[in-house]
């Protein structure tokens, strides 16, 4: 298989760019030194991050071109590209949450591991092969692992840290010794030779054990139960730019990748569940991982008083949500999950953006710094409460749109007879329940009477518009659904979806 | 058209007086008053425009998610009109009644008229999906109002409330999407999926699951308990909207969605309601003769009253479902005047709501306005002839007659014990015994609270003694080109 | 006829007594004259309609009748015949007694007081001359509300609990009323009277209820719903009458009303029942009353001893009044349930029905006449007594007020129905026609007379005769205002006694159709 350079550059000139921004950063960084003070190596740090990462969507928007190499190691079509922009959005979100994060002075080597992550995510969106997504994913995993830690002087973070990293490698382990046995089973790397094969060749057991722990590492990377036990301390250690990152940027990647490699890989090992009747494949499995992960995720965030961990575990309820959708199979069920997780993921970055200016302002993310902040930051407030009620997904917020389709999407399961109304059901009980602590929440916010004691908050605005444009960007959405979904609609249909 | 404005107003009313800011709390309430009244004179404009014609007219309609088949559609026939109008009375009454709230009066106002926006939306969308997402939006600004401005147990009561309405709209989205799927048409449209004849088999299941989940807002016993509590954990203005309209939208699901859609599903389980309405009709009055706080009473008295429209929606022929939406107008003015009554003009002043407390403080005599107001308001509640609460009654028990003669007899067993505790709580609470004790706080009745008092009195009187003019709308909206598909699964003539 | 009388009639209290109960409370005295000068407008207005009144035709007179809500079936159908004529004659002539003695009662609340009569005298026109259900329903509850107001704001200590009881027991009888004629409208389509009458006298009644309400698979007939109709309308009458055994809140809510008070409940508001038997439940139910004549009658039998019985042992003058009232009651019953329209034969309707007729309806007249000056005459006892009114604490009256002795012993003799005075005629007539239909009634009714006699004769001799025994700053006898209070309906009395025909030709017509059965 001889490959093209240039096609291969071309290709990924997006990634690329982000690469040599890293350097650059790391390199400006290096140059500034420590007698430069922390505000102006941050302040230059981010600000080349998000150059370099806005002139990417410049290129992916206007020139990328669209084709693949390697036999599916770099897709570049219309779908890919625009995933890439979203997390690339995302990145530059979190950059600007970063500008004024105090938990560390290595800020260039901060800035260039995110890049990083940031760079293994866009190989995740854009391969349709087995060994790239492994190395991407652990290009991802990686970064996040270091990122997670970063704060070297914080026992929290760094146990969260080392708590995910073995995780994490667990999880990648599974992943790779099920591509391997995929591989034995089929003999191809590749997404769409895969599914020639699985077509003709039909279920072995070995498949379906290979199947189980694909799932079982893909299935960690987002947060479904059983494997989601790194989450709580993840979000809740890390500095929180970088949780915003994870719950952002990693979510989307991670479930973009899952529902195409099996939407693309494995039809034919599908399965299939309706009434009284299990075929066994992949969407039982998800079917049931959707299931524990909504009951378990809503149930444990009943008990929460950090509002980082509380988020996690929604996190978890929501992969609940999605793993729901994907059971569909097909177009339909990636359409409704990207379009879901691409909303949550903004949600998300506001949420954890308004966490942070809170930690800023009052040393915490407890319950106790919340309260009654309707009171003391009123602009603040407001935005979480749009996110707050986004993931509640009460109209006319972006959260209720992406609900109702992905609960639509699980509805017409099984063409007419309603297979998975059991599943549907479960997940609008579990979200009541949700809504008890997200009310709860909110009432901590706007009910409470805020306590004594001085915000000392953060001059000036960076942040809080970056919170403001995503709430914005939530209740636009929210509105107007269609601003995202017909895009994502016209790249699914260029993609050949 | 001007009934699009009403939602419009009353959301441009809510930003606004957001942002008028917390310093000022009459300039608060004067934007709000604008508004609503601004919004109930374009509801009886629009009642004008819509007419008696039995005709469904399109107000607004443009393609929202193309992919799924959702428009922006709103429309109104003669049934929406009503309780469109409905909406504009209590929506500026609760606003007179709300005149003296001074602690976070913008964020008060701004909740309500958002409340009211999705009130509004809710009653005009023609979109299954839209009607969904209206009646989800109004669900938010009802807890806050409840958790920030109430009274007894208030977090309580508004956590308690929201659930159930959360978990009622849970079993309607479930419900919705089965419609949807079922009826293999791609579109949200009400009408079309009305039109569209769903197999019987979904109907069956289908429609439990939507009726009740709407129910559950209208009280539908044993789905009731959230209303007491929440009634009484509300503050007056919350309150007088909580019975007065938002129950309204429970019913008004259940008929819009529920029987217009599936009218088969409805003709099944008819009994099943029936049987359901008429023992909260009756359980409901017994539970109210028994209270201690006065605002118990009255929020009994709404499950009570709710009951008859359930009651006449499931009898399924004309003359009860038409008596079913006059007594949601009907119920909704005179509930939205008890509640003001024991809120505003007896709770406020008293700081008590306990009726052998209030027995003593010769009420009569120190508020002489709350008296006759509210002897007039109970005497409509216990729906005596002359007042709204009788036609409306009279229609519902002709049309029970026709259907479960049973429960029309304990309907009319209700109607007596509504008498009584009526009876029971005006004479403890107005007529006791004259005294020297005078209430803490006698301060006159004021102007604002005695144009509420009479906007919604005089509606309920002009009903009572002429009510041609609100069941002309209504014929002609169960006559409209929407609830074809029912009249004819119904046998209608 | 152009000008709408029944309704001015109607209209007229209902704006005064609007007025009226708005009036401030500085203007007291004034409140009294503006009320009593309006009870006088309104009962000129009733004799002039008297006088108008066509005594030689049996229809309907001043009909109006204008379309209301016709998607319900209401329609306001307002008319006047001899029966609404004495009815309305009543309802203007009592309160204007009442309003008359009020000075003690009403004090210190005198706009809310003469208010709340005016406006329950209102209700009481629109009850008479009512023939569409919807409204007649309309005043015949409305008027319970001023009742109630008066009886718990004016009442004595047990007033709260009785006007409770007064109300609800009402609200029973109105519920299963308002059922019955549910029912009545979907099988037959119509609220009104007259229609409906028509279509219960040729059976299509009974049809259309058989077809239009469901059986529950029970396999029940048409006659027996109508039965069952029947039995819901008539309970409605029954606690309003009353007939026993559903007047047990009667004793309280009468002794526990302001006396003036009472002169209306028992002058007007039994009327009330007794003329919705005859106008409403009689024309529409013939066959239903024919079928059930035998318990009926035993249960007007019922109303006419077993009262008379208890109110020998009553202490109190007001019980012992009250009870009296449901006994002669318990003759109009009588009368009127051995009217059985079809029945055919100008025999029959000459030796039972006219006579029985005439004598319920003069009896109406004749008893709220009667036991309104009997009340007034307690409301002018206890002025004096400062409320007390335990028979056996007063005796030998005569000596010190032989005028109040004596003009209440007059009332006391027209109520035990002594001939020459009006109590008689009423009541001979209705035993004529009873003995004519079922002889064995009338001879059993005669037992209660007997007992009325007896305890009204005790009373007087408590009261007047004997030792004087008076608790108290002695008692004084009647100043001359009282005199022409009490002397104008005595004489009436006497008037009514000697010339019954003053009233028989109002009525003669009406009876005479009603009892040919249309």
């Amino acid at each position: 298989m001889a490959m093209n350079y240039f096609e291969l550059a071309r290709l990924t000139l997006a990634e690329a760019i982000v690469v040599v921004t890293a350097l650059v950063v790391l390199g400006v960084d290096l140059k500034m030194g420590s007698a430069t003070a922390l505000a102006t190596r941050r302040g230059w740090a981010c600000g080349l991050g998000v150059l370099g990462c806005v002139a990417t969507v410049a290129w992916l928007w206007v020139g990328a071109p669209a084709g693949s190499i390697g036999g599916g190691m770099q897709v570049s079509d219309a779908l890919t590209r625009w995933v890439k922009m979203v997390l690339l959005g995302l990145t530059v979100g979190t950059l600007l949450l970063s500008g004024r994060s105090a938990f560390s002075v290595h800020i260039g080597e901060y800035v260039a591991v995110l890049l990083l992550g940031l760079v293994g995510m866009m190989l995740i969106a854009g391969t349709e092969n087995v060994l790239v997504l492994f190395l991407a994913l652990e290009l991802a995993s990686v970064s996040l692992y270091i990122l997670v830690g970063f704060n070297k002087r914080d026992p929290q973070g760094t146990e969260a840290a080392v708590k995910y990293f073995l995780f994490g490698g667990m999880a990648g382990a599974f992943l790779l010794f099920g591509l391997s046995l995929i591989y034995g089973a089929t003999g191809a790397i590749e997404f769409r030779a895969i599914a020639l094969k699985l077509s003709t060749a039909g279920v072995s057991p070995l498949l379906l054990v290979g199947l189980v722990m694909v799932l079982v590492g893909l299935g960690f990377k987002v947060a479904a139960v059983p494997f989601h036990f790194w989450a709580p301390d993840a979000y809740q250690g890390a500095p929180t730019p970088v949780a915003s990152f994870i719950a952002a940027g990693s979510k989307v990647a991670a479930f973009f990748i899952l529902g195409k490699l099996t939407v693309v890989a494995f039809p034919a090992v599908s399965g299939h569940w309706s009434w009284g009747s299990v075929a066994p494949g992949w969407t039982p499995l998800l079917a049931m991982l959707a299931a524990a992960s909504m009951v378990i995720g809503n149930l444990a965030a009943l008990s929460q008083r950090n509002v980082k961990r509380l988020l996690a575990y929604s996190a978890v309820a929501h992969a609940g949500y999605v793993l729901m959708a994907l059971v569909e199979g097909k177009t339909l069920g990636l359409f409704a999950v990207t379009f879901y997780v691409v909303t949550y993921a903004i949600t998300a970055l506001g949420a954890f953006g308004v966490v942070s200016l809170v930690e800023a302002a009052t040393g915490g993310a407890d319950w106790e710094h919340f309260r009654g902040l309707s009171q003391r930051a009123p602009g603040l407030a407001l935005c979480f409460g749009v996110f707050v009620l986004s993931l509640a997904g009460i109209p006319p917020l972006a959260g209720f749109f992406g609900k109702f389709y992905l609960f639509l999407v699980a509805m017409s399961v099984g063409g007419g007879d309603f297979g998975l109304l059991w599943l549907v059901g479960l997940g609008a009980a579990t979200t009541c329940v949700s809504f008890f602590y997200y009310l709860r929440l909110l009432k901590v916010v706007f009910v409470e009477a805020p306590e004594g004691g001085k915000d000392v908050w953060p001059k000036g605005g960076l942040e809080f518009a970056t919170v403001v444009v995503a709430a914005v960007g939530v209740v636009g959405i929210g509105c107007m659904p269609g601003f995202v979904l017909g895009p994502l609609q016209n790249a699914l249909a260029a993609a050949g979806f | 058209m001007a009934l699009t404005w009403t939602i419009w107003i009353s959301m441009l009313g809510a930003v606004g007086v957001y942002l008028a800011g917390p310093g000022n709390p009459a300039r608060c309430r004067w934007i709000a008053l604008m508004a609503s009244v601004a919004g109930c004179v374009a509801t009886v404009v629009g009642t004008f425009q819509v007419g008696v014609n039995s005709e469904l007219v399109t107000l607004v309609r443009v393609p929202w998610v193309k992919p799924l088949g959702i428009d922006f559609h709103l429309a109104a026939d003669g049934v929406s009109v009503v309780l469109v109008l409905l909406t504009g009375l209590a929506a500026v009454a609760g606003i007179l009644f709300s005149w003296n709230i001074s602690v976070r009066a913008n964020e008060f106002f701004a909740l309500y008229l958002l409340l009211i926006t999705g009130v509004y939306g809710v009653f005009l969308s023609f979109d299954l999906f839209q009607f969904f997402a209206f009646y989800e939006l109004a669900i938010v600004p009802k807890y806050f109002l409840i958790a920030i401005w109430g009274s007894t147990r208030r977090e309580y009561g508004a956590m308690k409330l929201a659930l159930y309405s959360f978990i009622g709209s849970a079993l309607v989205l479930v419900g919705v999407l089965a419609i949807y799927l079922a009826s293999g048409t791609s579109s949200f449209d009400l009408v079309r999926l009305a039109n569209s004849g769903l197999p019987p088999g979904v109907q069956t299941w289908a429609f439990p699951l939507v009726f009740v989940g709407f129910a559950i807002l209208a009280g539908l016993w044993p789905f009731h308990t959230w209303a007491p509590t929440g009634h009484v954990a509300a503050p007056t203005a919350a309150s007088m909207l909580l019975a007065g309209v938002v129950m309204k939208l429970g019913a008004y699901g259940a008929l819009r969605v529920g029987m217009m859609v599936m009218p088969h599903g409805a003709a099944l389980w008819a009994p099943v309601v029936a049987t359901l309405a008429t023992v909260g009709i009756v359980s409901a009055a017994l539970v109210a003769l028994v209270q201690q706080d006065f605002k118990f009473v009255i929020g009994y008295s709404s499950v009570s009253h709710m009951g008859f429209v359930l009651l006449g929606l499931a009898s399924a022929n004309p003359r009860g479902v038409s008596g079913a939406v006059l007594q949601m107008f009907s119920h909704g003015v005179i509930a939205g005047l008890l509640f003001g009554v024991v809120g505003r003009m007896v709770y406020d002043r008293t700081h008590t709501r306990e009726l052998t407390l209030l027995e003593g403080l010769g009420l009569a005599r120190a508020l002489p306005f709350a008296a006759v107001t509210f002897t007039l308001a109970a005497v409509a509640s216990m729906g005596l002839p002359g007042f709204s609460g009788f036609v409306a009654e009279m229609q519902v028990l002709t049309g029970a007659w026709q259907a479960f003669p049973v429960a029309a007899l304990a309907a009319g067993v209700g109607v007596v014990l509504a008498v009584a505790f009526t009876l029971r709580v005006l004479q403890k609470a107005f007529l006791g015994p004259p005294t020297t004790v005078t209430p803490e706080d006698a301060t006159p009745i004021t102007l604002p609270e005695k144009c509420g008092a009479l906007l919604l009195l005089g509606t309920s009187l002009v009903v009572g003694l002429y009510p041609k003019i609100l069941l002309d709308w209504i014929d002609g909206g169960l006559g409209s080109p929407a609830f074809a598909t029912m009249r004819k699964a119904f046998g209608w003539p | 006829m152009n000008m709408p009388w029944l309704s001015v009639l109607m209209l007229v209290p209902l704006a005064l007594g609007t007025l009226v109960a708005a009036w401030p409370r500085s203007g007291a005295s004034g409140v009294r004259r503006i009320a009593l000068v309006s009870h006088a407008v309104v009962l000129g207005l009733v004799v002039w309609v008297g006088v108008e009144f066509d005594v030689t035709t049996r229809a309907l007179q001043f009909v109006e009748r204008r379309s209301w809500v016709p998607t319900l079936g209401v329609e306001y159908h307002l008319g006047l015949d001899g029966l609404g004529l004495v009815s309305v004659l009543l309802a203007a002539a009592v309160p204007l007694l009442a309003a008359a003695v009020s000075d003690r009662v009403a004090a210190g609340r005198e706009s809310l007081y003469y208010g709340l009569l005016l406006l329950l005298e209102a209700g009481l026109m629109g009850t008479f001359t009512a023939l569409n259900f919807f409204h007649w329903f309309l005043f015949w509850e409305l008027s319970l509300v001023p009742a109630y107001l008066l009886v718990r704001f004016f009442g004595g200590p047990g007033a709260g609990p009785a006007a409770f009881q007064f109300f609800v027991y009402t609200m029973v009888g109105s519920v299963a009323l308002l059922m019955g004629f549910l029912a009545l409208r979907v099988a037959g389509g119509t609220f009104d009277f007259i229609e409906l009458a028509r279509l219960g006298r040729s059976g299509q009644l009974a049809q259309g209820l058989g077809a239009a309400l469901p059986r529950l698979g029970l396999g029940i007939s048409g006659e027996a719903l109508t039965r069952a109709v029947f039995l819901g309308v008539l309970l409605g009458f029954a606690v309003k009458v009353p007939i026993w055994p559903f007047h047990t809140w009667l004793p309280s809510t009468y002794t526990e009303a302001p006396a003036p008070v009472t002169m209306v409940l028992t002058g007007v508001m039994s009327k009330m029942g007794v003329y919705g038997l005859l106008r409403v439940a009689l024309p529409i139910f013939p066959d239903q009353f024919r079928e059930l004549q035998g318990p009926l009658l035993l249960l007007a039998l019922a109303t006419v001893i077993f009262p008379a019985l208890a109110a020998m042992v009553q202490r109190d003058l007001k019980r012992v009044l009250a009870y009296s009232s449901i006994n002669h009651l318990g003759y109009c019953l009588m009368g009127a349930f051995v009217l059985t329209p079809g029945a055919t034969g100008a025999d029959w309707v000459e030796s039972a029905a006219a006579p029985a007729l005439n004598g319920v309806l003069l009896q109406m007249l004749n008893h709220g006449l009667t036991a309104a000056t009997l009340f007034a005459a307690v409301e002018l006892f206890e002025r004096r007594t400062g409320g007390v009114r335990r028979l056996d604490q007063f005796g030998g009256l005569r000596g010190v007020a032989p005028v109040f002795c004596g003009l209440m012993g007059i009332s006391v003799f027209a109520s035990l129905g002594l001939p020459g005075l009006n109590g008689f005629v009423g009541e001979f007539l209705i035993f004529r026609g009873v003995y004519a239909a079922a002889p064995w009634v009338a001879v059993m009714g005669t037992l209660g007379l007997l007992a009325t006699a007896v305890f009204l004769l005790t009373l007087m001799q408590r009261l007047f005769y004997g030792e004087l025994e008076c608790p108290g700053s002695g008692f004084r006898d009647l100043d001359l205002g009282e005199r022409i209070l009490l002397g104008v309906p005595v004489g009436l009395m006497f008037v009514l006694g000697v010339y019954p025909d003053l009233v028989l030709r109002w009525t003669n017509p009406t009876v005479l159709g009603m009892a040919a059965g249309n």
